[in-house]
């Protein structure tokens, strides 16, 4: 049976964040939490989030999901943790951007990990899977800029 | 005459292509089935040579069209031992259920009055009682299942009370493939009082049903889900219910006399058919219906049966696999839902589209189901009456290389 295009979409990091996900628990420091599902598959994901001095000082996810959305929240956490909040937000519309109609965008290479989910573009059934992390942790910051 | 099923896939034009570069191996049937020759061309006779709007002009288009469309309503009458005017045509499953708890359900139930309903409900037949119970004030019952994933028929006899005025069940489990006992469940039902409506989206198509034998008040179905158009769907009411009924939308068609103030509705079942209904898909659910016919129920049953033993027990032989609901037998349809160890269903239905394969995977719109089976989603192969030893072998074959592939 040739598989042989399936793995453009689990590439072996992607297997290895998804089979051992870094920054996996629940903050017991998080000022914000956001809890986010998938409707149409039902993957959650429970993000917790510890923002100080306008950075990310800290942050966790929880919760269930397919490989792709446990590796892109695992490859997301790694990157994002200690940035700035600004830069975050950027790295954030980089990605979405990537996943969402241009997987060649400016900055992509800049997302550590996390730039080798633009395959998942060719699964267009997946790109939900990868975007649900990011859009929690984007949810996460806008709701602490309105709590400023 | 019966036609030879092997050949009825050939019937199908979609099933004829290729899906990342292998034949298409459909087994998403609960969710949608596909559409014979005849119903494709059924609807393309009706825009092309009998298209008009029905029940209005008195010209020969006009009086063809609705003749039409009023024969269906036989038909799907006469497919499911009822009379025409006990036929609601609807926009599918959800819609009827939906017109039943708002228009029927929302005026018997007072405060304090129970619904029972199960946990192995879609949500929509979940959903609307829940609302309903909110806004009139009565409560919620779910009967549980069994060990072996039925309905647990002892816990709901000590549901049943005198305050029971509705119970809602579906025919067939779209998640364990449950085949409920229908007749069993009416009448105990009936025996303290209460109104029965039966959920039939993943029943009609598969088995004969017949509502004289069945009994029950209300049932609902989707035309899509039976070789049909979608936009479609059935509701039966038993007469003296219907007529009791009240219609959940207004507006033209529906109505005898408007006056400023007030408004005569017609008889059911036009008092419920608001506006201008899906004409050519009305038309088309005859096609399909004409079609299952043509097949016969013997061959349908017989085929979908050894497919689906196939697929029970060639999943079963795969180490890891855990599959979901009764054993292989009597009280089983046409679906197995199972899971792969250490694969998540996105994971694994990624790997079975590579293979050509097309299941389900996910919640399957039973949340309260799968939080009550411990999983967050699920993998469904689900068949129709094209579906053959080779399609079960192949699902087999992909989920034996997906467990290769992820090395679980
Ligand atoms: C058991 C059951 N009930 C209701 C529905 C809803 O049918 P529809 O979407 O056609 O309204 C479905 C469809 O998935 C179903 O499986």
């Amino acid at each position: 049976m040739n598989l042989g295009h399936l793995s453009d979409l689990y590439r072996q990091l992607i297997l290895d964040h998804a089979q051992h996900p870094h920054h996996r628990g629940q903050l017991a420091t998080a000022n914000q939490t956001v809890n986010l599902n998938n409707p149409t598959c039902g993957d959650v994901i429970e993000l917790s989030v510890e923002l100080k001095n306008d950075r990310v000082a800290d942050i966790a996810f929880n919760g269930d999901g397919c490989s792709i959305s446990q590796a892109s929240a695992s490859m997301m956490t790694d990157l994002v943790k200690g940035q700035p909040i600004a830069q975050v937000r950027a790295e954030i519309a980089t990605f979405l951007e990537m996943l969402m109609n241009d997987p060649e965008v400016e900055g992509a290479d800049e997302l550590g990990d996390a730039a080798i989910l633009a395959t998942v573009v060719k699964f267009p059934a997946r790109i939900k899977c990868a975007t649900l992390a990011w859009k929690a942790l984007e949810q996460a910051l806008g709701e602490a800029q309105q709590h400023e | 005459m019966v036609k030879d099923i092997a050949t009825a896939r050939n019937d199908f034009p979609i099933l004829s292509q290729q899906i990342n570069g292998q034949p298409l191996t459909y087994l998403d049937n609960a969710a949608t089935t596909q559409k014979p020759r005849s119903v494709i061309d059924a609807l393309t006779h009706y825009y092309e040579f009998d298209n008009a709007n029905i029940h209005r002009g008195v010209y020969t288009l006009a009086e063809r069209a609705t003749e039409q469309y009023e024969q269906v309503r036989q038909q799907v009458a006469d497919f499911i031992h009822a009379d025409r005017d006990e036929i609601v045509f609807t926009r599918g499953t959800t819609t009827s259920l939906n017109w039943i708890a708002l228009g029927f359900g929302a005026q018997v139930l007072q405060p304090g009055d129970d619904i029972i309903i199960t946990v192995m409900e879609h949500h929509s037949n979940l959903v609307p009682w829940q609302q309903v119970a909110l806004q009139t004030g009565a409560n919620l019952r779910y009967v549980e299942l069994t060990a072996d994933g039925e309905l647990d028929l002892a816990q709901y006899r000590q549901l049943l009370s005198k305050k029971t005025k509705i119970v809602a069940f579906t025919h067939v489990s779209n998640v364990l493939g449950t085949i409920n006992p229908v007749q069993l469940m009416t009448q105990l039902a009936h025996e303290v009082g209460a109104y029965v409506v039966v959920d039939g989206a993943q029943a009609v198509g598969h088995f004969p049903v017949d509502m004289t034998s069945l009994d029950c008040d209300f049932y609902a179905f989707s035309g899509h889900k039976v070789y049909g158009p979608t936009g479609v769907g059935v509701l039966y009411g038993k007469r003296e219910w219907l007529k009791k009924m009240n219609p959940v939308e207004f507006g033209g068609e529906m109505i005898n006399l408007v006056q400023r103030e007030i408004t005569d509705f017609k008889a059911a079942p036009e008092k419920f058919e608001a506006g201008t209904m899906p004409i050519a898909q009305v038309i088309g659910l005859g096609a399909a219906l004409t079609y299952i016919q043509k097949i016969g129920w013997s061959t349908i049953e017989t085929q979908e049966r050894r497919v689906t033993a196939a697929a029970y027990q060639l999943l079963k032989e795969i180490p890891g696999v855990e599959i979901y609901g009764p054993e292989m037998g009597p009280h089983r349809s046409a679906l197995v839902t199972f899971n792969l160890k250490g694969v998540h269903p996105h994971d694994l239905a990624t790997v079975l589209d590579t293979q050509g394969v097309a299941v389900r995977a996910g919640h399957h719109c039973a949340q309260p189901l799968m939080q009550t089976l411990g999983v967050s989603a699920t993998t469904r192969a689900s068949f129709g009456l094209y579906n053959q030893l080779s399609d079960v072998k192949r699902l087999a074959a992909a989920v034996r290389a997906a467990k290769e592939f992820f090395q679980v």
